[in-house]
């Protein structure tokens, strides 16, 4: 029974831990998608945020400014993909494609002019996101051990979830959150209401960089603690899988990220067992999700105007 | 109206020439890089060009790297046009070479001509099911095909490491790898043929069947009804559903074929230049660089064809700038820059209002 309460409150750490970088990059989709454009390229985005934050934390010995500077580097290459797919009507599969090859591209390039290697030198403790509640726990009981392993985590951890919450507030009960899914339902009807479309939207990608920056930052700021070329291979997919799992709500993202945290919290778990093979365990994530679509979720709605570029009438 | 063409109107309606340009711009970027990071442009594009052109070898080299790009690329093309976006070629490029290593290995002696076929068919069939099952899940219960997709590019990749596992087809050595297929099966010209050439050990008449399937593949979507077909969905679903074609069997239909081509893709990488799967910890990207090649080749056959080569060429050379210690990496922002200019190429088309001559009428 000890053993059992141990291995949930591992689980749910694992979680927890792997949670933050996908859910960040899922808020930021969401940002993108709902205002009707689809953003391919936040996994450049958070490749940027991942290396971008750990160099600065590096330098400035600040975790929190090295933070905020990974969303930023994610926000330029948002900017980057909203100059092209709002202001310029480029196709937004191929702009984001391109996002996808330029910033990994530039990041590693970046890394070995600083440091010789494709990998940065790793942080010091005191450059690292901090962990929260530490020692607070008293571990020598089964319970507070329980505790210890779920509340002890990274302040990144803390901070998604009142990010989801922001979220959440801003979509749905603030004037600009209405304004923003409205262009992506039907932009010429904003239009007409006097909503600047093309603002919206360059606004929103330009976040959904920034959130994907951050997320990229939590991976190798909090969980890795250097920057390597491997840091960031598919979680910004996952991110935007999860914000069509999640019907393209923050809440319902929210809950497609703690699925995919969570089948990688049992992963990392039941990795260590051997009893199943590592490489079966692994493939869970995206089987358990196609099936919970098929049983729970169903169809997705897609924001209607979503991929559509708009052109202001004359 | 005088309806005569300058040249600036050419260039800013030639989608050819708007993907030259933006290749011409994807070098110039990738130089400015250079430039800051104090590496010689004319040692490293020097060292581009030098790993391309300057043996039979190396344009060996680059054409055996460029054939499953070309097919990848095709399969990527072919959704294009037929309105699904085929994100998913990465895994079933990655079932393709699977099937084709255990048909390779299991049935390996079988004669070349009954072999090579076989193993042909089991990877065009394995990349189909790949993609068939996204249409169906799509067909069935609407769920959205990206998302399918990206999960079903994880689960081939696990997949495919899980399988070359098996004691049947593992290495006896410590390779983290399966065996190598057999010799029956390998796509390699005669050795003979390769030494008086000078070409590299991995040359392989893969490309013929790129070659070969670029041409079907244009006969297909521009020359049959069932190509018709499939673009007019990919045009506008619901006229074409007006007209009476099933939307759905069509997505399907795409599909697989968009998944066998992804599929072959991957058999010719296996029988050409790799001979064995190894387990990877990440994925090779094959799927990705289709996408690339179907935007350079503006989703046309034949200018995928020519965009493998580009894209196997700028790997392969990519791969020696190691040797004047520039990063790799200024590949892929050459290639990044080449696909958001062709993403923002309509700017091109603002050359038309350099001319002198009045615009004529009001925009």
């Amino acid at each position: 029974m000890n053993a059992l309460i141990n291995e949930l409150g591992v689980i749910i750490y694992a979680t927890l831990l792997y949670t933050p970088p996908l859910l960040f990059a899922a808020l930021g989709s969401c940002f993108s998608e709902v205002s009707g454009v689809v953003n391919i390229g936040m996994e450049g985005m958070m490749s940027a945020g991942a290396f971008a934050g750990c160099v600065v934390a590096f330098y400035t010995k600040n975790p929190w400014i090295g933070f905020l500077c990974g969303g930023l580097a994610g926000a330029l290459f948002g900017m980057l993909h909203a100059l092209a797919t709002v202001r310029l009507g480029a196709d937004q599969t191929i702009s984001g494609t391109a996002i996808n090859f330029l910033a990994p591209g530039i990041a590693i390039m970046t890394a070995k002019a600083l440091f010789n290697s494709t990998d940065t030198r790793p942080l010091e403790p005191g450059s690292k996101i901090p962990l929260l509640f530490k020692g607070t726990f008293d571990t020598s009981t089964v319970f507070g051990t329980f505790l210890k392993n779920v509340f002890t985590n990274y302040a990144t951890t803390y901070l998604v979830f009142l990010a989801v919450l922001l979220v959440w507030f801003i979509f749905y009960k603030t004037r600009f959150g209405l304004r923003m899914r409205a262009c992506g339902e039907h932009p010429q009807a904003c239009e007409t209401l006097g909503i600047n479309v093309l603002r919206i939207r360059f606004f929103c990608v330009t976040v959904s960089g920034f959130f994907a920056g951050l997320g990229g930052a939590c991976m190798t700021m909090a969980i890795t603690n250097q920057f390597r070329p491997i840091s960031i291979v598919g979680q910004g997919f996952i991110a935007i899988a999860a914000v069509i799992f999640g019907k393209f709500r923050p809440q319902g993202a929210m809950l497609g990220c703690l699925l995919f945290g969570f089948c990688t919290g049992l992963k990392v778990v039941l990795g260590n067992s051997n009893v199943v093979s590592a490489q079966l365990i692994s493939m869970i994530p995206y089987v358990v999700t196609v099936i919970v679509l098929i049983l729970f979720v169903g169809k997705s709605h897609v924001p209607a105007a979503n991929g559509k570029p708009f052109v202001k009438s004359k | 109206m005088d309806n005569k063409r300058t040249l600036l109107d050419v260039i800013a309606d030639s989608k050819f020439i708007h993907t030259i340009l933006s290749i011409i711009i994807g070098f110039i970027v990738g130089a400015i890089f250079l430039v800051v990071m104090g590496i010689s442009v004319t040692d490293a594009y020097g060292t581009l060009l030098k790993s391309v052109f300057s043996s039979t070898k190396n344009i060996s080299y680059c054409i055996v790297y460029g054939t499953p790009y070309i097919v990848v690329g095709l399969s990527v093309a072919f959704s294009f046009r037929t309105g699904v976006f085929n994100i998913g070629a990465e895994g079933q490029f990655v079932m393709g070479s699977m099937a084709a290593c255990v048909v390779g290995i299991l049935f390996g002696s079988l004669p070349s001509i009954i072999l090579i076929p076989l193993c042909f068919l089991a990877a065009a069939a394995a990349g189909a099911l790949w993609g068939v099952i996204v249409g169906f899940l799509k067909n069935k219960w609407g769920i959205n095909e990206v998302l399918s997709m990206i999960m079903f590019n994880w689960t081939a990749f696990y997949l495919s490491n899980y399988i070359a596992d098996f004691p049947a087809i593992h290495n006896e050595g410590s390779a983290e790898a399966t065996r190598n297929v057999s010799e029956h099966a390998r796509t390699l010209l005669p050795a003979g043929l390769i030494e008086k050439f000078n070409l590299c050990p991995t040359a392989n008449w893969g490309i013929l069947v790129a070659i070969l399937l670029t041409i079907v593949i244009y006969f297909i979507i521009e020359k049959t009804t069932l190509g018709y077909e499939l673009k007019a969905v990919g045009f506008n679903k619901s006229a074409a559903e007006y007209g009476g074609i099933s939307v759905n069997r069509s997505i399907l239909t795409a599909l697989a074929i968009s998944g066998a081509l992804a599929g072959l893709g991957g058999s010719l990488q296996l029988l050409g230049m790799g001979g064995r799967i190894s387990i990877f910890t990440s994925q090779e990207g094959f799927g990705f660089a289709g996408i690339v090649v179907a935007l350079i080749g503006v989703s046309n056959p034949f200018g995928v064809l020519i965009a493998g080569l580009f894209y196997g060429a700028l790997t392969y050379s990519g791969g020696k700038l190691n040797l004047v210690k520039a990063p790799t990496q200024v590949v892929d922002i050459i290639v990044g820059t080449v696909v958001f200019f062709i993403a923002i190429s309509s700017i091109f088309g603002a050359v038309r209002y350099l001319k002198k001559s009045p615009q004529k009428g009001g925009r």
